[in-house]
């Protein structure tokens, strides 16, 4: 049966060092809830309260629904967890791996054989059976860690960077496999990632993080489209904030004016590579020249970094068949419903 | 996780067990060589440094001896030793890895079976065969694979291997980068090394028994001596001066090798 | 460095040690094989030393007491050397310097200080006569070698244990915690498969060292008869030459099967520490 979490004033210091200030979270039962931020910003830490291998600051509860875990190590508290590096035992092949917690459980060695069997099958790697650990590729242990946490059941599904350490083309490929596996279970999941395109692509809500605290808690869409402050706007997606001014309804930024309705006074302006095009020459609303340092195919699109109004960097994605030459004037149209303004503080 | 389990308590005081039967032994053996009257007590009667006098002036050639071949057999080891790592480092494969068993050898054969098989070599060689020059010999065969052990180590790393290489591409040959690249990297390698060699040497009894003459008496023959007279005044005032020559290095093996400390099971923060 | 000059030179390097060895280990041993073949019986001379009952029965009690002296060192190492590695406690670094301190003490010193404990003035026997019972005395029996084997592997293995510990990876445990299983389970489901190879290293070097021991049975007088010491008194008193090159070969024989298992259980546990 899944449960809603909750965490209430959690904070951890580690000796002298606070690595969390007290945070409330609300997690609702069959939620995937991503944690998502640089190293250090303490995803990992609130990820390890929420398992058990760590204990709050006094004055923190944890609850699963209406049980109050705090103090329950992780043994009691009924999870799966899936480690960065797996964790597997290398002295069992997959299949005791796979069944440890059912043995633990106590679940009879039939059942416990029935169930490992159908782990094996969801995760399609039924011929990997009796292998050892050794011999599985960087997807093939993953997929054993995934179904070893989840062959008990768990309340509460905990996922700390599983696809860090793969390459690339796998780390894509998995992702989606991972979408649809927790869209199917239903388990309430709290995923570790410092990838926002991992994080946009699981999460039904994404826990941006900072320095210990959260700087904002919201859809994919939400985050991606209103970033509440600069360190949010500048952590998902690539962005180049230019500083701009808002009087009488007119935004003004690296020389290009737009109407813009709210908000006055100085502002940062993000501009996503996706919020211009390259125009030819001519006065417009928006419009602003820019000075191409450089240019980069990047098959789909070419990727230009060009310098606007004192040497502000901007990176501005265009078609892929468009050239222009490093050294060369281009104007731009800046999109203003691509546009983040933010109140500079 | 602060709270101090039953399980931490048991191990604990097992360890503290333990400890104290290694320790306990050491000390008492100490307070032994400097106590008046073993048999009433050092209470009773007091401390004294008699005995350690009685034993230098009885086995000082003994003590001296011991310590002129551990030098020996560290500038031995070293002269042989370091090269012969060196080699094995770079050696391809299959030289390296039966080197590296025959290197284990004079380590596995027990040291009372090394002795006798020298003793029965060299009979003939009179001169060689009565002089500590045989014990020398004896001690570099012995100390020489824990020597090359530790400086492989260190030189076996490709960090070493990058460093090399980097050195030739700015125009070093092979004597250059030996002596200002290799040689000051492997620094820690090669100190342990000579710590664990002197240490070994200053100790070293199986061999030095059937090696030895009436003449040519080291520490722990010495020391053998000293016990099977059956006077424990001696007996532990020469064991005093043996700790006080040997525990300094291996305080400073011990803290050269290992300045670890404890890994706590919860990670860092991150 | 694979080139032509380069093996040379390697080549080149390893020579003063290839010498060494030659002479000093080679040399000696074919003349120790040989040497045995050269008494009364010529090479039967062989057989008949190691057939006979008493040199049998010293290996036996040899093999015996090895394997004892190795397990009770594995228990009595390796708990405390698993604790500190693991735990941290003001005092901590002092009890590692004592354990592993007498790593390099000669046999005769260990036998020496078997003697103060257990001997006919030792310390045992003035608590056990002051306690009322009779003055406890074991030092010159296997018991007392026991004591002194026991006291100077404890060392060797509190280190292999400790290095090894601090090699596991924690995240294993907490994989097996995640899923359920309380301290003790954890500890032998995860934790000592991880030690295994270190602890097989350290057993095997254990049993190497105290089959060819000589010094503490030595200074303990000559009433025990393990192997070492048969070995000297034939050589000694016996003038047995086969005797006692046959029995030199057994006895490393032994111990250098036993370290290769040590050194091949030490490589397997690259891949099981995780």
């Amino acid at each position: 049966m899944t449960v809603p979490i909750r965490l209430d004033a959690c904070a951890k210091h580690y000796g002298a060092t606070r690595v969390l200030e007290p945070l409330d979270l609300d997690i609702t039962a069959g939620e995937t809830v991503v944690l998502l931020g640089p190293s250090g910003c303490g995803k990992t830490t609130t990820l390890r309260l929420i398992a058990g291998l760590e204990v709050p600051d006094p004055g923190g509860r944890v609850r699963f629904g209406p049980r109050d875990v705090t103090d329950l190590p992780i043994e009691r508290r009924n999870v799966g967890m899936v480690f960065q590096s797996y964790a597997l035992f290398p002295n069992m092949s997959v299949a005791q791996n796979i069944g440890y917690g059912l043995k633990i459980r106590g679940v009879a060695t039939a059942e416990r054989r029935r169930r490992v069997g159908d782990m094996l099958d969801m995760m399609r790697i039924a011929e990997l059976q009796d292998r050892a650990i050794g011999q599985l590729s960087g997807g093939q242990r993953q997929r054993v860690a995934l179904a070893r946490a989840i062959a008990v059941k768990p309340d509460v599904l905990l996922l700390d960077e599983p696809l860090t350490a793969l390459d690339a083309k796998l780390r894509e490929s998995l992702r989606v496999e991972i979408d649809s596996l927790l869209r199917g279970l239903g388990i309430t999941t709290v995923y570790v990632t410092h990838d926002q395109a991992e994080a946009m692509a699981l999460g039904d809500r994404i826990v941006v993080m900072s320095k210990g605290r959260i700087a904002q808690i919201g859809s994919p869409r939400d985050i991606w489209f209103a970033p509440a402050d600069r360190f949010v706007a500048e952590f998902i997606g690539t962005t180049s904030p230019l500083p701009g001014e808002i009087a009488g309804g007119i935004l003004t930024v690296a020389g290009a004016t737009l109407p813009w309705a709210a908000g006055d006074g100085p502002v940062d302006v993000v501009v996503r590579p996706d919020a211009a095009t390259l125009v030819g020459d001519g006065a417009g609303p928006g419009r602003l020249t820019a000075t191409v340092r450089a240019a980069q195919f990047l098959g789909d699109r070419t990727r230009l970094a060009v310098t606007v109004a004192g040497d502000h960097l901007l990176t501005i994605d265009i078609g892929a068949r468009e050239t222009p030459a490093p050294g060369t004037t281009v104007t731009l149209a800046l999109h203003p419903a691509a546009l983040i303004v933010l109140a500079r503080r | 996780m602060r709270n101090r389990t039953l399980g931490f308590w048991l191990q604990l005081a097992l360890t503290l067990a333990v400890s104290a039967f290694l320790g306990v032994p050491i000390l008492q053996s100490m307070l032994a060589g400097v106590t008046r009257n073993i048999f009433t007590g050092v209470w009773k009667s007091g401390l004294t440094l008699d005995w350690v006098g009685q034993v230098l002036t009885l086995y000082w050639p003994a003590i001296l001896l011991s310590i002129e071949i551990a030098l020996g057999c560290l500038v031995a080891t070293l002269l042989v030793g370091v090269p012969a790592a060196y080699g094995l480092a770079r050696a391809p494969g299959r030289l390296a890895r039966l080197a590296e068993e025959a290197l284990v050898l004079p380590v596995a054969v027990p040291g009372l079976a090394l002795a006798l098989a020298m003793v029965i070599a060299y009979n003939g060689w009179g001169g060689f065969r009565q002089s500590a020059w045989f014990i020398l010999a004896g001690h570099v065969l012995f100390t020489l694979p824990f020597m090359v052990r530790a400086v492989l180590a260190v030189m076996a790393s490709s960090d070493l291997a990058t460093l090399e290489e980097g050195a030739a591409s700015l125009g070093a040959g092979f004597f250059r980068r030996f002596f200002d690249v290799v040689l000051p990297n492997c620094r820690s390698g090669i100190l342990a090394g000579a710590l664990t060699v002197v240490t070994l040497s200053i100790g070293e009894f199986n061999l030095t028994w059937l090696l030895h003459t009436p003449l040519t008496k080291t520490l722990p023959v010495g020391l053998a001596d000293a016990y099977a007279s059956l006077r424990l005044e001696i007996g532990s005032a020469y064991t005093l001066v043996f700790f006080v020559l040997i525990v300094p290095l291996l305080v400073a093996l011990q803290l050269l090798v290992r300045p670890r400390t404890a890994k706590p099971l919860s990670q860092d923060p991150s | 460095m694979t080139s032509p000059r380069g093996r040379m030179i390697a080549g080149l390097m390893i020579l003063p040690a290839a010498l060494v060895f030659l002479a000093f280990f080679v040399l000696p041993l074919v003349r120790l094989v040989i040497a045995g073949g050269e008494g009364p019986d010529g090479w039967a001379g062989y057989g008949v030393a190691l057939a006979d009952a008493r040199h049998l029965t010293s290996l036996a009690e040899t093999l015996a007491l090895s394997i004892a002296v190795t397990l009770a060192t594995l228990v009595l190492g390796g708990i405390p050397g698993l604790f500190l590695a693991r735990n941290r406690f003001p005092g901590r670094a002092l009890l590692v310097s004592i354990l592993t301190l007498p790593l390099a003490f000669p046999g005769v010193v260990i036998g020496f200080m078997v003697i103060l404990l257990a001997g006919r003035q030792g310390l045992i026997g003035q608590v056990s006569q002051l306690l009322g019972g009779d003055r406890i005395v074991f030092a010159y029996s296997m018991a007392g070698l026991f004591l002194g084997y026991v006291y100077f592997s404890i060392p060797r293995v509190v280190l292999t244990v400790m290095a090894s510990a601090e090699k596991l990876d924690p995240q294993l445990e907490e994989a097996a915690r995640s899923l359920g299983a309380r301290p003790w389970r954890v500890f032998r489901d995860v934790v000592l498969p991880g030690l295994k190879p270190a602890l097989i290293s350290a057993g095997a070097i254990t049993f190497a060292t105290s089959m060819g021991a000589f010094g503490t049975a030595f200074t303990l007088a000559t009433r025990i008869d393990v192997l070492p010491m048969v070995i000297y008194t034939e050589f000694t008193l016996g003038v047995n030459l086969a005797a006692a090159a046959g029995l030199s070969l057994l006895l490393g024989a032994v111990t250098w099967a036993a370290l290769a298992l040590a050194r091949s259980a030490a490589g397997a546990g690259v891949a099981a520490a995780g």
